[in-house]
């Protein structure tokens, strides 16, 4: 079946699954970060997206200019995701470990709530940024120039996290909580505060996803649902906690979906789960997920 | 420097510090003696508040500590070197050097630092690359005490720095501690190697402790006054 689709629709289809499964990778970035750091599994994460969604919807409306619209996106949302860390999360830890999970899915819950409040039902749709409307011809390709913009952007953006993470001190501190943050307060530093930024870093990651979404989906209160569970699916499928599995599995998942899309289009979304459930069962802990954790 | 004052320290209900109080003076070395599980660890976090007492006062210079979180405690001069290591193990030997320098937040004579550390730990200084994890034992020990020097504190917390190591290492890191303590570093040190750690110091101190309580405490010459004594607590002479 496969083998009588002509060689550009499959490059086609390669193509959309690298620009979705960009989104999938900086989501699932944010995600591995805050369950790094803090332990804690977000099931808020594609909310955040969704509000980062809104940001620009807004943004774009009063500045009339996308570049401030992602800027404030991640601005905004990381700010929202400090103040939830610092007034909700940080009075559940060294509790029951299912406290946090529980805030997180209430959260999933109510921020689309509110949206709905604010906005209404209906969804909002944003313009594609003018410098990447259209599609350019590549060969016997014609590429939405959009989708090269986020694929592109998205490099950029990992490349930028990878020099944070690698060389600033910041980072460090961060990569070293991540495995032993006791230690690491008694070396002086105040790992509460690391815990507040290593937050807001991840959900600003998720508004980032949203706000490079929206173009091509229109913000609508719910969108996060799903966002959420590709973040998931793809963290499972790259290895909860690792950065390189986010990126692995975002890319993998993206084009799977993309070409489950193309020979069988209602599928595509359990094809997501199907992969899950392969990739548990021959390897439990994901693609580049760490054997075991204290 | 430190003055301990009737702390008790509990795990959940578990009462396992009884009105413990010690003392180190400015430049001395305090060995802490005691059979396993009798609290030796369990004052160290007390110190450090990483298991802060439910009672008792932990005077630094005077002021009141017990209570303050562990970083706050770790800058006002205090490093706690953990038994159990505790090097980053996906951080490289320099990282895990520079973690332990951001004390006060970044700091202008980082290499000085390091140079000096060098000192101590040649051997460090060739695996500077390396991650943390991928050090043997003994290189993993040199580290974690290298990465306390780092913070340039005023006391330094040791916990067993002995343990599992090969005798030849053991005896390394004993020369090693002897050195900083000629070099004006203060030390409370946690040791099994009772006889050794004795020798570490001429003016050494020690409290034999025993089931979370002080029993005795004095220098070499004292606690040998009451050898009987000791080797009940400790199961060995020192
Ligand atoms: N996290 C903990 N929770 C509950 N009990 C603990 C904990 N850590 C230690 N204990 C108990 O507290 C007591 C003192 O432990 P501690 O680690 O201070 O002993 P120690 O003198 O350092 O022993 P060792 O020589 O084995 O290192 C032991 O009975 C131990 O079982
Ligand atoms: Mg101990």
């Amino acid at each position: 079946m496969i083998s009588d689709i002509p060689l550009n629709v499959i490059l086609m289809q390669l193509f959309f699954g690298l620009a979705l499964g960009s989104i999938f990778v900086i989501m699932a970035s944010g995600l591995s970060i805050i369950y790094g750091l803090l332990d804690v599994v977000n099931f808020a994460h594609g909310a955040f997206a969704m509000l980062g969604a809104y940001v620009v919807f807004c943004a774009v409306s009063l500045s009339g200019n996308f570049a401030v619209g992602i800027v404030s996106a991640i601005v905004i949302v990381a700010l929202i995701g400090a103040l939830v860390e610092v007034v909700l999360l940080k009075p559940l830890y060294g509790k029951d470990p299912l406290l946090p999970l529980l805030l997180t899915f209430g959260l999933a819950v109510a921020i689309p709530d509110v949206i709905k409040i604010a906005f209404g039902l209906i969804g909002k749709a944003v313009a594609y940024p003018a410098a990447f409307s259209g599609a350019t011809k590549v060969g016997p390709l014609i590429l939405s120039n959009y989708r090269m913009f986020i694929i592109v952007f998205t490099l950029a953006v990992l490349i930028s996290l990878w020099i944070f993470l690698k060389k600033s001190d910041l980072g460090m501190i961060i990569r070293a909580a991540t495995q032993d943050s006791l230690m690491v307060q008694v070396l002086g530093i105040n790992t509460s505060r690391i815990w507040t930024i290593g937050f807001a870093l991840g959900v600003g990651l998720a508004a980032l996803a949203g706000a490079i979404a929206v173009p091509m989906m229109s913000a609508t209160p719910d969108m996060g649902v799903e966002m959420t569970m590709g973040a998931f699916v793809v963290t499972v499928v790259g290895g909860l906690g690792s950065l390189g599995g986010a990126i692995v599995g975002g890319l993998l998942i993206g084009v799977i979906v993309a070409f489950t899309a193309l020979v069988a289009g209602e599928y595509s979304n359990v094809a997501m789960y199907f992969c899950m459930a392969v990739i548990l069962l021959i390897r439990p802990r994901g693609l580049f997920g760490e054997s075991g954790r204290e | 420097m430190l003055s301990v004052e009737k702390v008790n320290t509990y795990y959940g209900y578990s009462h396992i510090l009884h009105d413990v109080s010690l003392e180190v003076k400015e430049g001395e070395i305090v060995v802490l003696l005691g059979r396993n599980g009798v609290g030796k660890t369990t004052t160290m976090k007390t110190i450090m508040g990483v298991q802060p007492p439910k009672s008792g006062k932990v005077l630094f210079f005077g002021e009141d500590i017990a209570g303050l979180p562990p970083y706050r405690i770790a800058r006002k001069g205090i490093s706690l070197i953990p038994e159990d290591r505790r090097v980053i193990p996906n951080l490289t030997v320099y990282e895990n050097l520079k973690l332990g320098s951001l004390v006060q937040g970044k700091v202008k004579d980082l290499d000085d630092r390091l140079q000096n550390v060098f000192g101590y730990f040649p051997r460090l200084k060739e695996r500077l690359g390396q991650e943390g994890g991928k050090l043997s034992g003994g290189e993993q020990q040199m580290l974690t005490i290298a990465r306390g020097l780092m913070a340039k504190p005023k006391l330094m917390l040791i916990d067993e720095p002995s343990e599992g190591l090969a005798p030849k290492i053991v005896q390394e890191i004993m020369e090693i501690i002897q050195k900083l303590q000629r070099d004006g570093v203060t030390i409370l040190l946690v040791e099994q190697h009772a006889e050794m750690a004795m020798r570490l110091s001429d003016n050494l101190r020690a409290y034999v402790i025993e089931k979370g309580e002080v029993r005795m405490s004095g220098t070499l010459e004292e606690l040998n006054c009451r050898i009987d004594e000791v080797v009940h607590c400790l199961g060995a002479k020192i």
